[in-house]
């Protein structure tokens, strides 16, 4: 390597997610399905093992995906292919950068590894995406290392209403940040449980500094839509797509309701004539050992 | 180019003349996929009016396209459905300015090392796609370019390099013997991202010598 060229900065990292803007990220679990979700215009695809919906039916410890798998997949596309390790098990982190995964989901999805801990994401030169409930836990991943973050939501539900409450008070976080003194800003941080600096630099631009995607619960283009016009800068899409009734015509539906989220005749016509949706949880059914978002703080 | 990056009031002054004289110059960004934003912010701070383009109809009246980072696969699937692949050729062979950063440059060469996909085939040249690697080998570097005083601060992310360009291709950068930075005449390419830094100078560069603003 050429020493006068500097990898893994963090420009290099949240760059990345830059170029990710404006699309769709599609959970696969083998290279067709990724075939699939190449040929249908996502920007990238989320090689795991189980799409959450079947890691909510199926139980057990769910974990990194086996790198055989990976390999596969990666083979297969041209795409960055995107790969999950569980919460705080830096080790997982450690075996994708290896395999050059082109970016690392610490997930709340798969069942986590330390309790207390996430990764120290800035160790690493392969980026990180994160999950988060709100504006604070999004500004602690940040803090941590994080190059791109994404509201949780609650996976494998096909449900939005979470991914929504998330959106909303990360989009309203930073909304709020913009009209406080700084007196206010470092009791906010304290409120928010986030570093000062963080807070201070939303403040001043209002908005967070990284891409902000959605993700949990996007079933339809219209929740696509819903989710840009409510701040996502690009949506991910688990098992929306992949347990549908035809997931080919559906994946394209939803890179053309994130295209064109503003308009209302373009969602109508990705719309059409989708077959079934995949069958949704209400929130209300979910007991609370079943709710994906509370792991991770 | 010495004064014109350090004094934003000399630049915002000559671009109101302009106004007045030939009426308003707008420069559009390709807005179906990517980094828009960015290269919408540094041309506003150029005194310059941006415009995100998301249809043919959008592009009428255009002094310059920037076509901008992001997935070359679904930007180049997305400009067929909505016509703005036939669009933007129509716009180039009209005599209409053109950049492509990252994606944009994969997507105005002629050919793939890769497989197939839709490309606007606005430079005589053979792209090679994530030439330099999967993103853990994205990489900054400092820059020799044709025409630039001082080195320009190089973004490579999952970058693609011309293995080879034809006749009416300047090469204007290379990293090693990749070319990462070429121009035609009324078209110039860049594998890195301008945009991702705070340095205006290939903005400046687009718009003075490609697009004579």
């Amino acid at each position: 390597m050429d020493n006068s060229q500097s990898t893994g900065t963090f420009r290099v990292k949240s760059g990345m997610a830059q170029m990710l803007k404006g699309g769709v990220i599609m959970d696969v679990v083998n290279a067709e399905q990724a075939r699939i979700a190449e040929e249908a215009g996502a920007v990238a695809v989320m090689a795991l093992e189980r799409v959450p919906a079947d890691i909510r039916s199926q139980g057990g410890v769910a974990r990194m995906s086996d790198p055989e798998m990976i390999g596969g997949i990666q083979e297969a596309v041209s795409i960055p292919v995107m790969a999950k390790a569980r919460i705080g098990h830096f080790v997982e982190a450690q075996v994708l950068e290896a395999l050059e995964v082109d970016y690392i989901d610490e997930s709340e999805v798969l069942t986590p590894a330390d309790e207390a801990h996430h990764i120290d994401k800035a160790a690493f030169e392969v980026p990180f995406v994160c999950g988060a409930t709100n504006l604070g836990e999004a500004l602690r991943r940040i803090g941590e290392g994080a190059a791109m973050i994404r509201s949780k939501g609650e996976a494998g539900t096909g449900n939005v209403v979470e991914a929504v409450r998330h959106m909303r008070d990360i989009v309203g976080g930073i909304r709020k940040l913009g009209v406080l003194d700084h007196e206010e800003l470092m009791t906010e941080a304290k409120n928010l449980q986030a570093p000062y600096e963080l807070v201070r630099w939303v403040a001043e631009n209002g908005r967070l500094p990284v891409v902000l995607f959605t993700a949990g619960g996007i079933a339809t283009p219209a929740d696509a839509a819903l989710m840009m016009q409510l701040g996502a800068d690009g949506v991910f899409v688990g098992s929306g797509i992949f347990k549908s009734g035809d997931p080919v015509s559906r994946a394209a539906a939803i890179v053309k309701a994130t295209t064109h989220f503003k308009d209302p005749k373009a969602v109508a016509e990705a719309s059409r004539g989708l077959g079934e949706a995949m069958v949704g949880r209400e929130m209300g059914d979910l007991s609370e050992g079943e709710k994906l978002a509370a792991r991770g703080w | 180019m010495a004064g014109s990056r350090a004094d934003n009031g000399e630049r915002r002054v000559t671009a109101r003349r302009s106004d007045r004289e030939e009426g308003p110059k707008r420069i559009g960004v390709l807005a179906l996929q990517g980094d828009v934003r960015e290269h919408v912010e540094i041309l506003r701070r150029l005194g310059v009016e941006a415009v995100e383009v998301r249809s043919v109809e959008d592009l009428s009246g255009l002094a310059g396209l920037i076509v901008p980072g992001g997935e070359s696969t679904t930007i180049g699937k997305i400009m067929v459905e909505s016509g703005l692949l036939d669009g933007i050729r129509s716009f180039f062979y009209k005599g209409g300015p053109v950049w492509g950063t990252c994606a944009g440059m994969v997507l105005a060469a002629s050919a793939t090392t890769g497989e197939r996909q839709p490309l606007l085939g606005l430079m005589n040249a053979l792209v090679e796609r994530n030439g330099f690697g999967r993103q853990v080998h994205s990489f900054e570097k400092d820059l020799e370019i044709e025409g630039f005083e001082k080195p320009f601060t190089g973004v490579f992310i999952r970058a693609p390099f011309f293995e080879d360009v034809g006749p009416g291709v300047e090469v204007i950068g290379k990293v090693g013997d990749r070319i990462v930075a070429a121009k035609g005449e009324n078209i110039l390419v860049t594998a890195f991202h301008p945009e991702l830094t705070d340095d205006a100078r290939f903005h400046e560069y687009f718009l003075r010598e490609v697009c004579g603003l």
